[in-house]
């Protein structure tokens, strides 16, 4: 039996709005328990919301990159259920006229394919506050703690079709999603902070099936890894299932990442009826035309745009644009050095290599990169004037993310520039072969096919006599015409 | 003193008559000596009320006061009230401070005006004889063994039993114009969004509208005046320019086209009370008004609809009372549920009780269409009503309630016969119109109310009309016998 | 129309509201009672009609997005039942 993974995504952005979605109060992160929540974030009795005019500049824009119909009516609702973290007691959010309806996005799979995955809508709403269940009260035995800092926050909730097929599919869906609000500059995007969060609807069918299987809802989804992680663990579950003869249980499910599995959530089975009515506090939102015309001609160019202009103005291969494409940051990044060095492959190289594993190794973004783009834009034109090998490139490399300066300075410091004169190579190569009397004996009897593998036992000891800086191409000319005459 | 209306506290304040300190303390000694009876204040607040007026004292001597500056009020315990207690008639919020003021209270402040205290409401505002209230019920001063109508009783008896020249209330479904009229008050529902709801705790946000009851049309302008206006922290706001609604109170009313709707005299309306209402429009003929028959066939609807509506607006707008960051906590909760269910079922009464399981059963899965959705489209029929009505006449006049106040208890236990009390004056909620209530007249010693309707944002019209009326006949002036015993004794 | 106690238990349990044995029955026949009264909407011919969830048909006016709102966390953690650390504190949350 074939089976077939169905997937669709509710993944929630956060907005990066400087006060909340319908208060005054301030939306920073990491601030004290409580302190940026307001009258109105608390549900005091008599308050009332008003709603932020940028989360919907946001929003629309969000519709816009996304190739969706903008909603020029869009109306709040009243989402009802009791929470601690949910201070009014329901969710004000947007249901049956959201403010971005349908749309398609195209996704980039890491072989190279492509795939259109359509948006069924993203709608505005509120963030709910945070439960913290680990510590412990001096005032009372288990108890939660509530923080309504967050409450209130502007989110945007982006629902897709059920058009996902593979895990892969997923995280290629998600990333893209990540890359348009970091474009548009309407969210950080930090899934560590809880800025881009993701729920997974996960089914699985018999291949050939037209039919959708019982699905089960993925909650809260940190990191991409764990998305990929959590939904090939729960489609595995379901298949276990399924090929025992069993049947799916429609549930929400969490996954723990330390497990690497899925359980279900007790507490969330007893069926919840949100009585969704409009909410009578707001009036419906408006957009006109004009509104939404001049969003759409200040859009800014998003990651296909991107990745094909990278491939038509700097030739490079559709993987590359594409990695370089994905976050703003690193094609900012990636312009930058192509253009100072004239060289963008070795641009497209470098930020791929060694900039890559610098700045995985270091945990850190391409933003708080320790090279500047102008730094290794500076290194890479060392290298093409051959004033230094790309091996002592890397050194240079490593000696700038530690802080050494520029490459000039590090190669000046360091003494790196390459030996290109004659007469000192010349001398270093008659050093090396009048210290190997053996080898140059098997080198002279040597089929002459042979010979040029076996040069590189003399290159290497060069190269370690010059401490790396000798001209590899000089020392193979000097070499080879050094070695033919002997014999 | 607590004879005097506003219009005459402004001009005694200013003539020098008396000081804002002197009626303050003479006001608050009334409402010590007689409000036992009444149980129209929830919360007295003389330390503050005479501090008050010690600072609008100042203000009037310095010249430049605002009208209000000084003169005496009190608020429904509906609004927020920063550093008082602001109970909204419910067990719930029996130790709730709030540390911000409604817009209203904010005005009211601002314009110099001194707060006496909070005024007696049915909980939550859910109700139409005050009954419901956790203080207990309020008395009518007319008969204490009658009910005053509610939710704003309490503030419609402080006026009545001259223990406040005016107050503010709120009306939902009738609870500013229903208690004005069983109380001989003069009392105004403004068109939906002309006063702010910031900080009024919310029953039913599409319906809540605040007002004012005074003892006459002229002293509810005063008051209105300083009420109404836009406020951008409530959405529901209307962005109109700010009037003073005195201006035009003596305006011409000849050739007005007053609209009779045959509906609100037929079943259900008490035949005495009926020929009062006539009595009434008989005087405004005379005053050159022209009577004109008209229809709105769907008020029959207009309860049912309302009664759908109001309880699933107020089904969501009361989930906040938690027991989590404010109000009634109950003791030793065992879980999170736990908490939840007993806060709430110790913390409402039975009215909202069944208000909140109403609202909940008509928005719940498989009845939202057959109920919320069904409501909300009669709700269009009987706007359009009024909308065709007014094409043809200026204003709508009628009854404001079926009957006059009925006895304590009697419809307690039977909640449709208490929300069919509000027939007449619900349909203007649902249409967002604005209606007062004016006394016309005595049924065995029990006030009635004529009720009249204008068309939206039309208030200074209404307020004209009905100080036109007022001119003309002394029904306002009515005192409740025991008052005017009181205050013929004190004369003497 | 009388409503049965088991759908008056599921309402009380949605709308957070404990509704003792004792009451139960008189609970069922009031709302009874008030559904019966908005039963008359039933009857009524509304096809093609638009709901109307607001009286007046204005639109909504946007807040510009700034901060306006100080911490006035201890003045609101006074009101609250229970408090510590700046958190209100409730019986433990379980997911």
């Amino acid at each position: 039996m074939e089976w077939e993974i169905v997937i669709g995504l509710e993944v929630h952005v956060q907005l990066s709005t400087k006060s909340k979605l319908f208060s005054g109060a301030s939306t920073r992160f990491g601030a004290p328990p409580n302190t940026q929540a307001c009258a109105i974030d608390l549900a005091m009795p008599g308050t009332l919301p008003v709603p932020n005019e940028e989360a919907f500049r946001y929003a629309t824009m969000f519709g816009l990159a996304m190739n969706a119909e903008i909603g020029r009516r869009s109306v709040f609702e009243r989402k009802n259920y009791f929470y601690p973290d949910l201070p009014k007691g329901y969710q004000t959010t947007q249901l049956a006229e959201p403010i971005v309806g349908s749309g398609e996005i195209e996704i980039h799979l890491e072989d190279g394919s492509s795939k259109k995955v359509r948006l069924h809508h993203a709608h505005l709403e509120e963030d709910a506050g945070k439960s913290l269940h680990e510590a412990v009260f001096e005032s009372g035995h288990g108890m939660s703690g509530i923080d309504l800092n967050r409450a209130g926050t502007p989110l945007i909730e982006i629902v897709s079709e059920p058009d996902m097929r593979s895990a892969a599919e997923a995280v290629a869906y998600l990333k893209k999603i990540h890359s348009i609000v970091t474009y548009l500059g309407i969210s950080d995007g930090d899934m560590s902070q809880g800025s881009l969060r993701c729920d997974a609807n996960v089914s699985v069918r018999l291949k050939g099936e037209q039919k959708l299987g019982t699905r089960t809802e993925l909650k809260n989804i940190n990191s991409f890894r764990f998305v990929e992680r959590a939904i090939k663990v729960e489609a595995e579950r379901q298949i276990d299932i399924l090929e025992d003869g069993g049947s799916i249980v429609q549930e929400t499910r969490l996954y723990d990442s330390d497990k690497n599995e899925t359980r279900s959530m007790r507490s969330k089975e007893v069926a919840n009826d949100y009585r969704y009515f409009p909410c009578p506090d707001l009036l419906p939102v408006i957009l006109d035309d004009d509104y939404v015309e001049q969003l759409r001609s200040a859009l800014p160019e998003l990651p296909d745009a991107k990745a094909a202009r990278f491939q038509s103005d700097y030739k490079l291969s559709a993987y590359d644009a594409d990695l370089l494409t994905q976050e703003r940051a690193s094609a900012d990044f990636f312009e930058t050095v192509a253009k100072q060095s004239g060289e963008p492959k070795l641009a497209a190289n470098w930020i791929g290599g060694e900039l890559a594993a610098l700045l995985n190794r270091e945990e850190l973004s391409i933003g708080e990169s320790p090279v500047s783009a102008e730094q290794l834009a500076g290194l890479i034109a060392r290298v093409v004037d051959n004033t230094i090998s790309s091996k002592i490139a890397k050194q240079v490399f490593e000696a700038m993310a530690m802080g050494e300066g520029d490459a000039d300075q590090v190669i000046e410091k360091r003494g790196l520039k390459q030996v290109s004169d004659t007469g000192s190579i010349e001398k270093m190569v008659d050093e090396v072969i009048a210290a190997s009397g053996a080898q140059v004996e098997n080198y002279r009897n040597a089929d002459e096919s042979k010979r040029p593998k076996m040069m590189g036992y003399f290159v290497g000891q060069i190269m370690k006599a010059s401490k790396g800086q000798a001209n590899p191409q000089m020392i193979n000319k000097i070499l080879k015409e050094k070695l033919d005459a002997l014999l | 003193m607590h004879q005097f209306t506003i219009a005459e506290i402004i001009r005694g304040l200013r003539d020098k008559q008396f000081s804002s300190v002197e009626i303050t303390r003479h006001l608050l000694d009334r409402i010590q000596q007689l409000d036992s009876n009444y149980n129209s204040f929830i919360t007295v607040t003389g330390e503050m009320a005479l501090a008050q007026a010690a600072a609008a004292d100042q203000r009037l001597a310095a010249g430049e006061a605002p009208a209000l500056c000084g003169v005496p009020i009190a608020h429904k315990d509906i609004f927020c009230t920063s550093g008082v207690r602001t109970s909204c008639g419910s067990r719930m919020l029996d130790n709730f401070v709030p540390p911000y003021d409604a817009t209203v209270v904010e005005k009211f402040n601002s314009a110099g005006s001194v707060t006496l205290g909070k005024t007696n409401m049915d909980e939550f505002a859910m109700g139409s004889s005050n009954e419901s209230s956790y203080y207990g019920p309020v008395k009518n001063p007319w008969n204490t063994d009658c009910v005053p109508g509610g939710s704003s009783g309490g503030s419609a008896a402080a006026v009545a039993a001259l223990l406040a020249p005016g107050t503010t209330a709120t009306d939902t479904g009738g609870s500013i114009r229903q208690p004005a009229a069983m109380t001989n008050t003069t009392g105004l529902k403004p068109t939906y969004g002309r006063v702010s709801r910031w900080g009024m705790i919310a029953f039913a946000s599409s319906l809540d509208q605040a007002g004012p009851i005074a003892r006459n049309a002229e002293d509810c302008a005063y008051l209105l005046s300083a009420m109404a206006g836009h406020d951008d922290r409530d959405s529901t706001s209307l962005n109109r320019p700010e009037q003073d609604y005195t201006l035009n109170l003596n305006d011409s009313i000849t050739g007005l086209k007053i609209g009779v709707p045959k509906e609100y005299f037929g079943e259900g309306l008490s035949t005495d009370v009926a020929a009062r209402v006539q009595d009434a429009l008989n005087e405004f003929e005379k005053l050159g008004a022209e009577l004109v028959d008209i229809t709105l066939p769907h008020t029959d609807l207009a309860v049912p609809a309302y009664y759908v509506i109001a309880p699933a607006e107020a089904s969501a707008n009361l989930s906040r009372f938690d027991g989590v960051r404010y109000g009634h906590r109950c003791d030793d909760p065992k879980d999170l549920r736990d908490l939840y269910m007993r806060s709430r079922g110790e913390g409402f009464g039975d009215e909202v009780q069944r208000r909140i399981l109403v609202g909940t059963y008509a928005l719940s899965a498989g009845y939202y269409d057959a109920y919320y959705n069904k409501a909300q489209q009669v709700r269009r029929l009987i706007k359009q009503d009024f909308v065709q009505a007014f094409e043809k006449v200026d204003v709508i006049m009628g009854p404001t309630a079926p009957s006059p106040a009925f006895g304590l208890g009697e419809k307690k236990s039977d909640p449709v016969a208490m929300y069919l009390e509000d027939i007449f004056t619900i349909a203007t909620n649902l249409a967002g119109l604005p209606g007062m209530s004016l006394p016309c007249g005595l049924v065995n010693h029990m006030p009635v109310g004529l009720q009249i309707i204008g068309n939206y944002l039309e208030e200074a019209r209404m307020l004209n009309i009905a100080h036109r009326y007022q001119q003309v006949t002394d029904w306002h002036k009515v005192s409740a016998p025991s008052i005017a015993e009181a205050a013929a004794t004190e004369g003497e | 129309m009388a409503v049965d106690s088991q759908t008056v238990e599921k309402l009380a349990e949605l709308a957070r509201i404990a509704i003792s044995a004792e009451t139960i029955d008189e609970v069922s026949n009031r709302l009874g009672d008030v559904l019966q009264l908005v039963d008359q909407l039933q009857a009524v011919h509304t096809e093609g009609v638009a709901p109307m969830a607001h009286p007046l048909d204005e639109v909504q006016v946007l807040r510009a997005d700034q901060v306006t709102e100080a911490d006035r966390r201890e003045e609101f953690l006074q009101l609250a039942p229970q408090s510590e650390a700046g958190l209100y504190l409730v019986p433990k949350v379980i997911d």
